[in-house]
Order: C-alpha cells, then structure tokens, then sequence
C-alpha cells in the first residue's frame, strides 16, 4: 500500500482530521491568546508577580503532555470531551511563550516613550493601548507565533484521548507498525505548521514598527490585532462547520471507544459496523484512546459509549481486585461490580479469550521440549526477557509471574514497546516475551506460546461495556451487540489481527468480511 | 529676534500670583537618600527659569515634581495657584508642555500623529488636528508637507527635537517644562534650535521651566537662573546678573564658559559676556 494511495483513498477523513486539528488549534490560540497577554502586561506592570506567574507558567511546561492529559482526564465538565481536555492542556502549553513575549515588549518599550506619554498626560490605559501594546505588538506576536507551531505539534498527541485530529492517524499507524498511516497524520500536521509559521512571520514583519514607513498609512494596531483574531476564530469556526456538517447531531450519535491496538480497533470497528447495521443510529469511533485507563474515563464521563474490555483486565486493573481464575467467576464479578459502582452493563463474551503469552521460539521449544512455562524455569536464568511496559506494572504480570514460577533472567528485562517484541524475540535480542494470545504473528511465525501450567493468569474474556444510559435511551444498541456474543474464536481472532498487522489490511475490510462471513453486519 | 531687538523678559513678575511655586519641597527616595530639600523657588508667569546645576544635583526631579510625574515627600508645589495634589494628575499634565532630552517620540506614529497625541487625547475634531500639526510644524522651522508623514526614525536629531517641542506645543499649554530639550544634540545643531526655541519663546510668552547643565545655555535662554546643587536651591539670579555674580559657584561656572567659549560658541551676545559667531543657516528647513 503506498503512500500515495492512502491518501487517495482516506482523503476526505483525513481532510475531517485536519479540520479537527485547525479547530482544536484556533481554540487554544484564542484562549491562550485571551489569557496570556493580559497575564504578560501584568508581569511587565507588577515586576513582583513575575516569578509566580512565569514560574507556573513554566511549571505548566514542563510536565510531559500525556501526563497533563491524563491529570485532567477525571474532572468534571472538562474530562467530559476529549477536545475540552485537550484545548484546556493546549492552552497550558500556549501560554509561557505569549506570556513571556508580552512582557518583553512591554518592558522593551524605550522609557523615554513611556515617560512622555505620561507627561503628556495619557492615562496608563491609554499608554498601554497607544503606545505599549503598539510597539510591542511584534514581539507579542513572535510569541503567538511559536505558541502556534507548538499546538499544532502537541495537538497531535490530544488523539490519545479521544480529541481527534491528526493524531489519531499517528497513534493508529504506530499500533499498526504502519509507515503509511503514520505519515497520513505527520504530514499534514508538518505543513498546517509550516503555514502558520509562514503567515504568522509575515504578518509579525508587517507590523514591526519599523517597517511601518512602507506603507505611509497609519496602522491602528487593535485593527490588525483584531483582524488576526478575527481570522483565526472564522478559521476555527469554517472547521467547525466542516466537521459538524459531517456529523449526526449528538442524539442519535453513539461513540464507540477502542485502546490504542489493532486488535482492540477491530473489535471497535466490528462493534461499530454491527451497530450500523442493526440501529439508524450514527456511529462515531474514537479508537486508539491511550490505554486502559483513559477508556474507562471515558466510558465513565460518557466521551464514549462502548469499547471492549477483558474481564481480566477489568478485575484487577480497574477493580483493584485480587487475581481469580475461574472465567465465569471473574466475569459474574465484573459484571456485578461494573453495575453497581459504575453503572456500567458488561455484556455476554465475544467468545474468545485474549490472556498474556509466554512466548519463545518455536526452534527453542523443539530443542528443549519445553511446552510449559514451569519446564522453561530451568532455562530462563540464561535467557533474557522482553515485556511490554504494561506488563511490568500489572498486578497480573511480571512480579506475579516471576513468583509463581520462580523464574529468575540473565539479566533485568528488555521493556518493549508492544509492537517490537516480535521482532526481539525473532532477532534473538531476546529469548522469552510475554505478549497476547491472540496476537496474529503468534499463527503466523515458527513460535511457542508455553502453557500456563499453574494458572497464573487470569481469565482475559473480551467483554463489550456499555453504559446504562446509553442504552436506556437507544435500547436496540444490547441487541445489536448481543448479536456478537461467542462469535469471534481465539484462531478468528489471531488470524484477523495478522491481516492487518501482517497484511496491513485495512480494519474496516477485515471487520466487514468477518461480519459477512457469519451472516452479520 | 534680531540682537538689537531685546525681549523685555526678565522683570515680568505681574504682580499677581506666581504661575508655579515650591514650598519647602523636600523629595526623599524609597532607601532615604534626600534629591530635594528645603526647596522654594517662585516662577513667574511668562517667565523663563533655567534650572541649573550638575548632574544629580535634583533639577530632574523638581521639574517632575511639577508635572506629578514625581509626588513631593514634604512641602507642596503650587501651579496657577493651586497645590498640585489639588489638581487631577492628568489635567495637570494635559495643562503643561513636557520636553525631554531624548524626544520620547512615538516610533510607531507619523510626525503628524507624535505633533497631535495631546489634542487628540483632548478630542479635537481631527481637521483642527491637522490644521495645528501643520501651524506647529511651521513654528518649529519644519515643512509640514514634507515632514507631516514621516516617521520618527527618518528624522535627524534636530529634526526630532523640533517635533517633540512641536507635540509639547500642540494643545496650547500655558506652561513648558524641558529637561535637557537639546542636549542630544551636536553643538551646531544645538546652537540652531536653542536659537529659534527663542525667538519661539519671544512670541509665544509661555511660562519655562528649563533643566541643563549647560551655563551657556542657561544664560541665553533664561530670564532668570536657579541654581541648584546636592539638592539645595544656592541662588536665583537675573541672567544678566549671572555672568557678573560673585558667588562662587556662579563664578566657577561661568569661569566655565570662557574657558570652553572657542569650543563651544553657543551664546548670544548680551550687553556683555565674550563675543560669539552668529548662528549659520538653518538646516533641514
């Protein structure tokens, strides 16, 4: 699939995207722009707040942006759309630069000005807007300038909760090992900076007071300050209006959410077309959301309507329960616990259950005869080990694990990204991973998943959840989703995700052929 | 303005109350360190009184004293009569002209916007505004068709000087304050605009406060000198009388000029002091 092509075909979703970022851009400027100078002539005014008010805004800065997006995931009104958290973070980021430029120009402006502005007898609002604001305007704008290109690059990581915009192709591309969907988000936010960089640059020369003899006009600044902003919000709003003419009003719209793996987009996905199929309801899918975690906010403040969830996943990561192996004991648990402390309905498995496997290499399984993880435990202290960053925090992974069995490595684990132990463990950089028994390579490769001998996993059921609301309002969503219940086999599974991890086949394509091929969709 | 045309200045007390007036000033900065002490001086309407003295000697900090771009820590300031804490700060500065050394023109404005930020602040309707930045230009020696949209920048030294006193001039101010008004200058450049600021000043009759350190200055200038040092008024002479004092402070500055007479030639002959070349053509008009 080349680039080219991607874009040929997804051009009007990923033109929806890029008006999305426009508008999450706009937005941010505006309040950032709203918020920030004002703050600025304060620091040039009141020397003596400089330092709370820079330092905050530093402070801001410099905590990592899906840390901040994940801090402002649990508030009220703000967590309750992905946009809203991603403008309100955005405009943290925004604000040092204008802050700091504003009070540069300010505090730039020659005294002497100052003093026969005074002397003349203006009052301060008057020197700040006559003369201040004037001359610093350029550099205020510098400001704005970088504050812009920054949003513009940060916003793409606001896709992983569920903002959408760019990112959503970057994180969907990194799930799926794909060059091309990355480069379907990374372009086109790479020029939308480029362009604001360059219409802002001009725009910050044109009002450079020395340059202003060019034009033997007077230049009103709260004119061109105006028409910047005015600019920019007829931006946001045109992009606006493009993504909501798009879209169903928000009453018969049901979202459904997915963690950032391809297996879990497929699963959306098939969630999704089911639900197209069976209600008139429009389907609006916010996949790729940055793991556990944030879906269950956004399940919770009602952002999405539905993803699918492991009932292993869902007793200890989110229940904080402790580990159970019975399958429908823990589901019957989740269930009962999800209705009552969340008001959420877990609905019947989809069939299959996607637990962590201990993976080797096929070879090495031959070799040894190894077929279970306790007959590995004699050879694992010369081998080296490669998990994924979840895996080594999980109270149902690596020290559990480790302990069950009494494993002990050659050295401290590889942590991997998800989509690279594969690739580790195949290059031998590794000899033993812990990935996920559907996982498509696992059909596809001489590989070993080693037994669970002494049950140390839990039970991984994929559950769809819902929340009740949404279906007490559109009750045909359980039946359309029941209709899913026990269809979709482990084989199914692994064999679907190495369609599009292996095959780089397009999810909605294999989501329609499996929907097909069992008489659905 | 011609030398044998003398302006009948120096003895204008009208009789009626001084125009400005300090009363015991004293101005003291935050770490306690006195500018201004015991300060009282009487300025009289029409007048102009040179303030002079050596840097730091607080001539600065009276002139602003006045305007209320500095508030006095004791004593009071009177203009026209009445205290200046009495007057709203703004009126009060809308009421007096303001020159400073470095102009503090507005890079951002054309000369015809600098000239007419006063009257525009005090919202004349904008033909009136045009109409005075013209007249202005003209009383300063500019050509208002070739300067009225120029910027700041595109103007020489002397240039500048003459449109900031041109702003400072703009909504008819009964009182002129200048701090150093022509001490960015080179000397010829100097020489020229002190000149025409007063032959300006012959017509014009407002009331002066002048800040230089400059003795030559201070005497072609001024219809009366103060003399200040270490923040302490020493005296008030009639120019005239300045050069023949005994003081001797007076006498070392004007000891002063002499020595630098050859260098500097910027003083108009009097009735005395050391003869001095007129002043060439004027330049940029």
């Amino acid at each position: 699939m080349s680039l080219a092509g991607y874009f040929a075909r997804h051009g009007f979703e990923i033109w929806q995207a890029t008006l999305q970022h426009i508008w999450l851009t706009g937005i941010t400027m505006l309040l950032a722009v709203a918020i920030g100078v004002p703050l600025g002539i304060l620091v040039a005014r009141r020397p003596w707040l400089s330092k709370p008010i820079l330092g905050s805004a530093n402070v801001a800065e410099t905590i990592p942006s899906l840390a901040l997006f994940g801090f402002l995931l649990p508030l009220p009104w703000l967590g309750a759309r992905g946009d809203r958290i991603a403008i309100a973070a955005l405009t943290l980021y925004a604000l040092l630069p204008i802050i700091r430029n504003t009070a540069a120009g300010i505090e730039s402006v020659d005294p002497a000005v100052r003093e026969a502005a005074r002397g003349m007898g203006m009052t301060e609002s008057q020197i700040l807007r006559r003369v201040e604001m004037p001359l610093a305007f350029s550099t205020i704008l510098a400001g704005i300038r970088v504050a812009t290109i920054w949003t513009i690059g940060i916003a793409t990581i606001a896709a992983a909760v569920g903002a959408g915009g760019l990112g959503e192709y970057i994180f969907r591309g990194l799930a799926m090992v794909n060059n091309d969907v990355i480069l379907a988000g990374a372009i086109p936010a790479a020029l939308l900076a480029l362009l604001a960089d360059i219409l802002l640059g001009l725009l910050e020369r044109r009002m450079r007071p020395g340059r202003r003899k060019a034009r033997r006009e007077s230049t009103h600044w709260p004119g061109a300050a105006a028409g910047a902003s005015a600019g920019i919000v007829l931006l946001a709003l045109l992009a606006g209006i493009g993504l909501s003419g798009c879209g169903g009003s928000r009453a018969d719209t049901i979202v459904v959410g997915s963690k950032n793996f391809p297996e879990q987009a497929l699963l959306g996905e098939i969630l999704s077309q089911e639900i197209e199929a069976r209600t008139h309801l429009h389907v609006e899918r916010k996949f790729y959301l940055a793991g556990t975690f944030i879906c269950q906010q956004a399940l919770l403040s009602g952002r999405i309507d539905t993803y699918v969830e492991y009932t292993g996943t869902a007793l200890t990561a989110i229940l904080k329960d402790p580990i159970e192996q019975n399958p429908q004991a823990v589901f019957e648990t989740v269930k009962r616990q999800y209705q009552q402390r969340f008001k959420l309905a877990v609905l019947p498995s989809l069939g299959f259950n996607n637990t962590f496997a201990i993976v080797i290499r096929g070879a090495d399984a031959r070799r040894l005869h190894l077929q279970t993880i306790s007959q590995a435990a004699k050879y694992t202290p010369k081998w080296i080990a490669g998990f994924g960053y979840e895996f080594m925090g999980r109270p149902d992974g690596y020290a559990g694990l480790v302990r069950t069995y009494g494993l002990k490595f050659a050295g401290p684990p590889k942590i991997l990204d998800l989509g690279l132990l594969y690739r580790a463990l195949l290059s031998n950089e590794v000899d033993l991973i812990a990935a996920n028994s559907t996982d498509g390579q696992l059909s596809a490769r001489d590989l070993t998943v080693l037994q669970d001998d002494k049950h140390y996993f839990p039970p991984y059921q994929a559950v769809p959840v819902v929340r009740d609301r949404t279906l007490a309002r559109h009750p045909e969503v359980r039946a359309a989703i029941e209709a899913l219940a026990g269809k979709i086999s482990e084989a199914q599974m692994q064999k679907m995700n190495y369609e599009v991890v292996g095959e780089h086949r397009d999810i909605s394509q294999v989501a329609r052929e499996f929907l097909r091929s069992h008489g659905l969709g | 303005m011609t030398p044998s045309d003398p302006p009948p200045r120096a003895s204008v007390a009208t009789g009626s109350q001084p125009a400005i007036e300090f009363r015991d000033v004293q101005y003291r900065v935050a770490n306690g360190n006195v500018i201004l002490k015991n300060f009282a001086l009487s300025i009289e309407t029409g007048e102009t009184m040179v303030l002079l003295g050596r840097s730091g000697a607080g001539k600065t900090t009276a002139l602003k004293l006045i305007n209320r771009l500095l508030e006095p820590s004791a004593g009071e300031i009177r203009v026209e009569g009445r205290a200046t804490s009495a007057w709203d700060a703004i009126a009060l500065r809308r009421h007096i002209g303001y020159v400073i050394q470095e102009t503090g023109l507005f890079p951002h404005y054309t000369v015809e916007q600098n000239v007419g930020v006063t009257p525009r602040l005090e919202a004349w309707p904008p033909a009136r505004i045009h109409q005075r930045a013209k007249e202005l230009l003209a009383l300063v020696g500019l050509d208002p068709k070739s300067f009225l949209r120029r910027y700041p920048h595109e103007l020489s030294g002397g240039q500048r000087q003459r449109v900031g006193l041109a702003r400072a001039l703009a909504a008819d101010p009964p009182i002129l304050l200048m701090d150093e008004p022509f001490g960015a200058l080179d000397p010829l450049t100097r020489m020229e605009v002190r000149e025409e600021f007063r032959g300006l000043q012959e017509r014009l009759r407002k009331t002066v406060v002048i800040v230089t350190h400059d003795v030559a200055e201070a005497v072609e200038l001024g219809s009366r000198i103060a003399l200040l040092e270490a923040g302490e008024l020493r005296s008030v002479h009639a120019a005239r009388e300045f050069l023949r004092s005994d003081e001797p402070i007076a006498v070392a500055y004007v000891e002063q000029i002499r020595a630098l007479a050859p260098e500097a030639p910027g003083r108009r002959q009097r009735s005395e002091g050391p003869e001095t070349p007129r002043t060439p053509e004027r330049r940029n008009a």
